[in-house]
């Protein structure tokens, strides 16, 4: 693994966080770790229990770093420990075992004007509000509103902004809001017992340990609870105050609020940069966004990839207990593999017969690992520990010169050929890959959602294994409807192998279109693993299409696709032609 | 390229299993067993309650002795589940665990179509013949071992990252932690109190 060590521009082993810099510098930025509510220097120490305890220099913000434009936090450092020629440096581990442990993001509830978060100055978001009610924080933990800096007593809590909402495209519920907001009101009430607290929920959801304790004591200090989310919030602008109007579902009567200030308990979102790791480890997301793990019940902290863990929030919502347990047994199941030493690669991987080789070296192009060697005039030669047995090779070479172990040509035919047997106008013929597809359809099963019961699925373990031959054998025993699917497009287990898929369903569109074949009748879907609705939902349509399918179309099939005689040898005497 | 199935004489077992009633309410397992006798190469169809369970192993290594089982045939859960549940199985029972295929009468079947019995039975049928198809083209197989380099990476130091590399360094383990902000601690070095023991964060 390559990392990038970022340039701090403060030597860590130097520095002894006196803060004199900070003390000189004359930038001043809005603080992150205060949430904006406070301000730092261009060179700060994000908080003071910061570890590496040591300042840091953010280049964008700095003035000018020669002595001319300012350079005066140089000056002030007894320790010589600041250096602006540091720079970023690529330093390169290698590992048996990688936790990922991301984490989240907090939700911006800009989008939601209703609740007039960027309109008026006394909504904060429950992220400010730890900020605000911290002895560490901007205003020493004395609880003030952002207006005019007095103590609000009025004060209310809207529960799932950016959760639960599948109009803005969140349908989850992010698990730790309910929980934080009693924290929250048992806070004020234990700092200030004349404040009164509203809190406005659909569902409060405390199902932890202790947690409706929590609840119950939360209302023993007067906290009103309101089951309704408000709708609306208007602010008086000469007090800054905030009038919430909400229907309060219990009763149906639409209710007016009056409060000093208005907390947005915001739902929680994955991290940015979970696209990006993702792609490195060839990992997948579930609907909501967050990674999936191997099985949900029984593999919850393996990844699909082996070697790889997941710990924490990235894997789902979850608080610092559950997170903690999490990564125990991540990391667990990672010091068992590295306790071992070894590991065993599954026999899935691709063998070269050189003697049928025609040299033409297109397996070595489209093999996303790199784990094909050829050079011109030369056989093909497998690298076999670098071979991931994606089949994508061996779909691909014409000459019938690579054996893909334990998902070989004879193998599948012979699938097709079964399935096929008997009353094949009434089946959909699908081929599934292991890792997405066929996970989907395990999904679906475990979710027990119904579909209709004409599907024959067939796995490989990816949709590249797929050869035309494959799809044409299948056509020609009389499937009606034969669908491709495999992981989506960005989300590929073999890197980008399924790019091969797409490449042949073309050709294999083109040749059904010559034929005089219906090409709609070749289907190409995405489905993740954690997609089981859209699995059954893609099975229903192809239900549909199979019985738009006649009789006369199918034999038609069977005869147009029919393999023409000596396609192998004619190839064979063209690739050995030098072009 | 291979044409017919190489060994002399190919020997299948097929294990349909019940799985209680969650195949077995939905399929009919009976039916599906008398079938897969007829099957090229089946000599024997052996129905069990929990073929995962230790009798069900038992009957699968039994019948691989008293039939001379080559290839064996589990018509069950998800390979995904227990794969290597019953690749073990046919190891200990001297057979190579490549010479063994499953068919999922579960997941893809049984749990998406109740009511429908006659469509899951007849799916299940091909499902089995499918997987019976494949099993006469297997070959065994072995792995190749590879040795794993002695060190682990985290990525991100909040409380997760930060629990699990210290779970792995007392293991005894080298571990490199990587973080992205210049300090680590995630979003819990933000908060104030934390809930249920309301006590501080950092
Ligand atoms: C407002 C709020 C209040 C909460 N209150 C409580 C509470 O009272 N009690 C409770 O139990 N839980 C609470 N939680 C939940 C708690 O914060 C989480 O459970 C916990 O922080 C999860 O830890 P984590 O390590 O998974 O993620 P994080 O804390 O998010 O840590 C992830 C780390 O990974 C780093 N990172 C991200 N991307 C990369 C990358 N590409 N490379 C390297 N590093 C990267 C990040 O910088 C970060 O340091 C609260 C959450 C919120 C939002
Ligand atoms: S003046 Fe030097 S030693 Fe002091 S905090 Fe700044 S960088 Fe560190
Ligand atoms: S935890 Fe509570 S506030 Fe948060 S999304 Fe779920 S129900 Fe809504
Ligand atoms: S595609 Fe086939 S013929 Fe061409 S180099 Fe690879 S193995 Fe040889």
């Amino acid at each position: 693994m390559k990392i990038r060590k970022k340039a701090r521009y403060v030597d860590l082993s130097l520095c002894n966080a006196c803060g004199e810099c900070a003390n000189v510098c004359p930038v001043t930025k809005p603080d992150e770790y205060q949430m904006g509510l406070s301000s730092r220097r261009a060179i700060y120490i994000p908080f003071p229990q910061a570890v590496p305890c040591s300042y840091i220099l953010n280049m964008d913000d700095c003035l000018g770093n020669n002595p001319i434009a300012c350079g005066k936090c140089i000056e002030v450092c007894e320790k010589k420990a600041i250096n602006y020629d540091d720079r970023d440096e690529i330093v390169t581990r290698e590992v048996g075992s990688i936790i990922v442990a991301i984490g989240l993001d907090v939700y911006d509830p800009t989008e939601m004007d209703e609740y007039g978060y960027t309109r008026f100055d006394n909504v904060i978001t429950s992220m400010e509000f730890e900020r605000l009610i911290c002895a560490g924080g901007p205003t020493a933990g004395h609880f003030v509103r952002p207006s005019d800096h007095q103590r609000p007593k009025r004060i209310g809590f809207i529960q799932c902004v950016g959760s639960r909402n599948p109009k803005i495209g969140r349908p989850y519920c992010s698990n730790i809001c309910c929980m934080n907001t009693i924290k929250d009101t048992l806070l004020l009430a234990d700092h200030y017992p004349d404040v009164e607290n509203v809190v406005f929920y659909q569902d409060i959801r405390a199902f932890g340990k202790s947690f409706e304790d929590m609840f119950q004591r939360s209302k023993e200090a007067g906290t009103r609870y309101i089951r309704g989310l408000p709708g609306d919030v208007e602010e008086d602008p000469e007090t800054g105050n905030l009038t919430v109007t909400v229907e309060n579902t219990t009763g149906g009567q639409l209710e007016r609020h009056e409060l000093d200030m208005l907390v947005l308990s915001v739902g929680v979102q994955p991290p940015k940069d979970l696209a990006k790791i993702s792609g490195l480890l060839t990992l997948s997301k579930t609907s909501d966004g967050f990674f999936m793990e191997s099985h949900p019940k029984l593999k919850p902290v393996d990844a699909p990839t082996r070697g790889v863990h997941f710990a924490g929030f990235c894997e789902a919502p979850k608080d610092i207990k559950d997170s903690v347990c999490q990564a125990g047994a991540a990391a667990s199941r990672a010091g068992a593999l590295l306790n071992a030493g070894q590991i065993q690669i599954e026999a899935i991987t691709s063998r070269i017969d050189i003697e049928a080789c025609m040299k033409c070296g297109l397996c070595a192009k489209v093999c996303p690992y790199g784990a094909i060697v050829w050079e011109k005039g030369q056989p093909a030669v497998v690298i076999e520990a670098a071979c991931a047995g994606c089949g994508a090779c061996g779909a691909t070479c014409q000459f019938g010169a690579i054996t893909m172990r334990h998902f070989t040509d004879d193998q599948l035919l012979a699938q097709v050929r079964a399935v096929l047997a008997d009353d094949p106008q009434d089946k959909v013929f699908v081929f599934a890959c292991n890792w997405c597809s066929y996970a989907g359809g395990d999904m679906a099963g475990i979710s027990r959602i119904r579909y209709p019961s004409t599907n024959r699925v067939v796995r490989t373990m990816c949709s590249a294994r797929v050869s035309e031959e494959m799809v044409l054998e299948a056509f020609r025993c009389g499937a009606p409807v034969v669908l491709v699917s495999g992981c989506h497009y960005a989300d590929c287990h073999y890197i980008n192998a399924n790019r091969q898929t797409v490449k042949r369903m073309q050709r294999l569109w083109n040749t059904l279109e010559k034929a005089g074949v219906r090409p709609e009748r070749l289907q190409l879907e995405w489905i993740s693993a954690a997609e089981g609705q859209k699995f059954a939902k893609v099975m229903e349509q192809m239900e549909q299409l199979r019985k738009t399918v006649t009789a006369k179309e199918i034999e038609h099939a069977k005869q147009a696709l029919k393999p023409k005689p000596k396609k192998a040898a004619r190839a064979r005497e063209e690739a050995a032609v030098p072009s | 390229m291979i044409v017919n199935p190489t060994d002399d004489e190919i020997r299948v077992g097929v294990f349909i299993c019940d799985c209680g009633l969650n195949i077995a309410g939905a399929v009919d397992c009976a039916a599906v067993t008398d079938y897969a006798e007829t099957l090229p190469d089946v000599v024997c169809a052996v129905r069990n309650k929990y073929t995962c369970a230790d009798p069900g192993q038992n009957k699968i290594k039994d019948a691989i002795q008293q039939h001379r089982l080559n290839r064996v045939v589990v018509a069950s859960c998800t390979p995904r589940q227990h794969e290597p549940t019953f690749r073990q199985c046919v190891r200990e029972a001297g057979l190579n665990p490549y010479l063994m295929e499953m068919a999922n009468l579960r997941e893809h079947c049984s749990w998406v179509h109740p009511g429908d019995w006659d469509g899951a039975t007849r799916k299940a049928k091909d499902l089995v013949a499918s997987a019976v198809a494949r099993a006469r083209f297997l070959q065994p197989q072995e792995e190749l071992t590879v040795p794993v380099t002695r060190a682990a990476m985290v990525i991100g130091g909040g409380v997760a990252g930060i629990e699990a590399a210290i779970e792995l360094g007392d293991a005894g383990h080298k571990v490199v932690l990587v973080e992205k902000q210049p300090s680590i601690g995630g979003i819990m070095a933000q908060l104030d109190k934390t809930y249920p023991t309301m006590d501080c964060s950092i």
